[in-house]
């Protein structure tokens, strides 16, 4: 794949993600977090790795972030829009994301494997057979508990929404 | 940068290219604003009506004596009809607002016509693979896409600013997404018959195999087949009821339901802003009918006439070259997929509309549980019968 690629789709990513903080319409910031994970998509793509870029487009473009939006459409934009920017906040979060990445690059830097090519993939990649296989075989029992536990989880949704418990 | 250019496969960059404007301008595009025609026809036939067949095409423009006016007549209406559509004044309301209110119909299309991609039209014409992009998860890929269709009616029903559009626009985006769990779910017994995702390779088995739907197209028929033959009914019957509501079809055009909610999400459209959902409502058709056609019953294959490479067939047609079989593999799966749009068109004149409980509690209590009755069930079988 080309490096030309990955600068626009690695670009478009942080300019989204970077417009999701500062737009003040909700609307806005929501939309631009879709558009940030469909550039993460496509760097999935180039790397290959089809089966998750298509997931990473199908749960979070296409089911979470719709339902995002909806709750939002359904809110008062403009109580938020009107709201003051809180600076001690704000500088508080400036702070502790600079400090992360510094620390970030800072240990990024001294990693040996970071400085070396990785050696490249057998061509043909069959990467959905190739998660298949290793989650049912491999790590079959952590995927059936995560399994009970989201049934779980629909379960107490439903009994938490209906009006009246009996 | 010059080295970033040069690791381009430039003969597949031209190939893609031609393979998507061929397939968008000459093919999708005109097939369905000829959709928007047969479906006025086809309404007109159901109902003891005539329907458009005035409209010929304008030669006398030319300095011809008389306009041509051919087979049943009215084949000029789509132009006419389009050039109506781009001539409009494009009227953008003042209590609108106008950033989401400009790309939602945008949005809507672009997502139909990028799942086009990966359907495999053809077999092979000139050695050329007919599909856009050959990527091993296709079918994942075009429910990724097209989940983010949802995005063009929801941001219409709500930059429109006003009641109807954003009910019909609510309502639209949640029948959507519940039929999208049905979609999704009652195609994974296919995958468990095919063990790949990669639709021309399932286009491929089905040549070898026998279409999915119809087990005895290539001439035999197993205990295992006849078997397996009641899931994939199963699944066929789910997916394209399902695609009903997902392209907001009749009886499932609950989004656009006239008496109650004017013209649901589009309300406040008008011109061409109008006609690009229109045109992505039947693009979304012709896409879903493709995926049917490519996933149950064979894609381009026809008993008996070889592929692109001159291969399979009857010995005979052999002697024919290769590429006249290319064009005639695209031409087979286009009429299968015309086909289907007949039978969309068929249904819409046919039912009445669904009640919006009636329309969630058939997708969740009846469709969600089958398609997991029928994922049990193709496992059992598979299960019994090993090879």
């Amino acid at each position: 794949m080309s490096p030309l690629f990955f600068w626009i789709f690695s670009l478009l990513m942080l300019g989204f993600a970077a417009s999701v903080v500062l737009n003040r319409n909700p609307v806005a910031s929501a939309l631009s977090l879709v558009v940030s994970f469909l550039g993460l998509a496509a760097l999935y793509v180039s790397l290959d790795a089809y089966f998750i870029g298509t997931i990473q487009v199908l749960v979070y473009a296409g089911a979470v972030m719709v339902l995002f939006l909806f709750i939002i459409m359904l809110l008062d934009l403009k109580a938020e829009q009107r709201r003051k920017l809180n600076i001690a906040v704000t500088a508080g979060g400036v702070i502790v994301t600079l400090g992360f990445v510094a620390q970030l690059i800072h240990v990024l830097h001294r990693l040996p494997i970071g400085n070396q090519p990785f050696s490249a993939l057998p061509a043909p990649l069959d990467d959905v057979r190739n998660v298949g296989t290793t989650l049912f075989s491999a790590y079959n029992l952590p995927f059936q508990v995560v399994g009970v536990l989201l049934l779980v989880a629909s379960i107490g949704v439903i009994v938490l929404s209906k009006r009246e418990l009996k | 940068m010059m080295n970033a250019l040069a690791s381009l496969d430039w003969f597949l960059i031209a190939t893609s290219l031609a393979k998507t404007v061929f397939l968008l301008f000459l093919v999708v595009l005109p097939m369905v604003s000829y959709t928007v025609y047969a479906e006025r026809r086809v309404s007109a036939l159901i109902q003891d009506r005539l329907g458009p067949n005035r409209v010929g095409f304008p030669t006398t423009l030319l300095g011809l004596k008389t306009d041509i006016s051919p087979f049943l007549g009215g084949l000029g209406q789509p132009i006419a009809d389009a050039v109506k559509l781009l001539l409009k004044e494009d009227f953008t309301p003042a209590h609108v607002k106008k950033f989401y209110y400009w790309i939602a119909p945008g949005l809507g299309i672009a997502a139909v016509i990028v799942t086009l991609a990966v359907i495999p039209f053809g077999s092979s014409f000139l050695g050329v693979p007919m599909v856009i992009a050959n990527v091993n998860v296709g079918p994942l890929f075009i429910f990724a896409i097209s989940s983010l269709s949802v995005y063009g009616i929801v941001l219409a029903g709500w930059s429109a600013n006003s009641k109807y559009p954003f009910l019909g626009g609510i309502r639209s985006s949640s029948q959507m997404i519940s039929y999208e769990l049905a979609l999704g779910l009652s195609v994974v017994p296919l995958f468990l018959i095919l063990g790949r995702l990669n639709l021309p390779e399932i286009v491929q088995y089905q040549v070898k195999n026998g279409w999915l739907l119809l087990p005895f197209t290539d001439g035999k028929l197993t205990l295992k087949e006849v078997l397996l033959w009641i899931p994939v009914f199963i699944s066929f019957v789910i997916f394209t009821i399902s695609l009903f509501a997902e392209t907001n079809r009749l009886p499932f055009d609950l989004p656009e339901c006239e008496t109650e909610l004017v013209a649901g999400y589009h309300t406040e459209y008008s011109s061409m802003k109008f006609a690009l959902f229109f045109l992505g409502e039947y693009a979304a058709m012709i896409a879903g009918s493709s995926l049917v056609v490519t996933m149950f019953l064979g894609g381009w294959h026809l008993p008996f006439i070889p592929d692109g490479a001159n291969q399979g067939g009857l010995d005979f047609l052999h002697a024919v070259p290769a590429w006249i079989w290319g064009i005639v593999n695209i031409t087979v799966f286009f009429g299968k997929v015309a086909a289907l749009l007949f039978f969309f068109i068929w249904v819409r004149w046919t039912l009445p509309r669904f009640r919006y409980d009636q329309l969630m509690r058939l997708g969740w209590i009846y469709f969600f549980e089958i398609a997991f009755i029928n994922v049990i069930l193709t496992a059992g079988i598979l299960a019994f019968f090993p090879n």
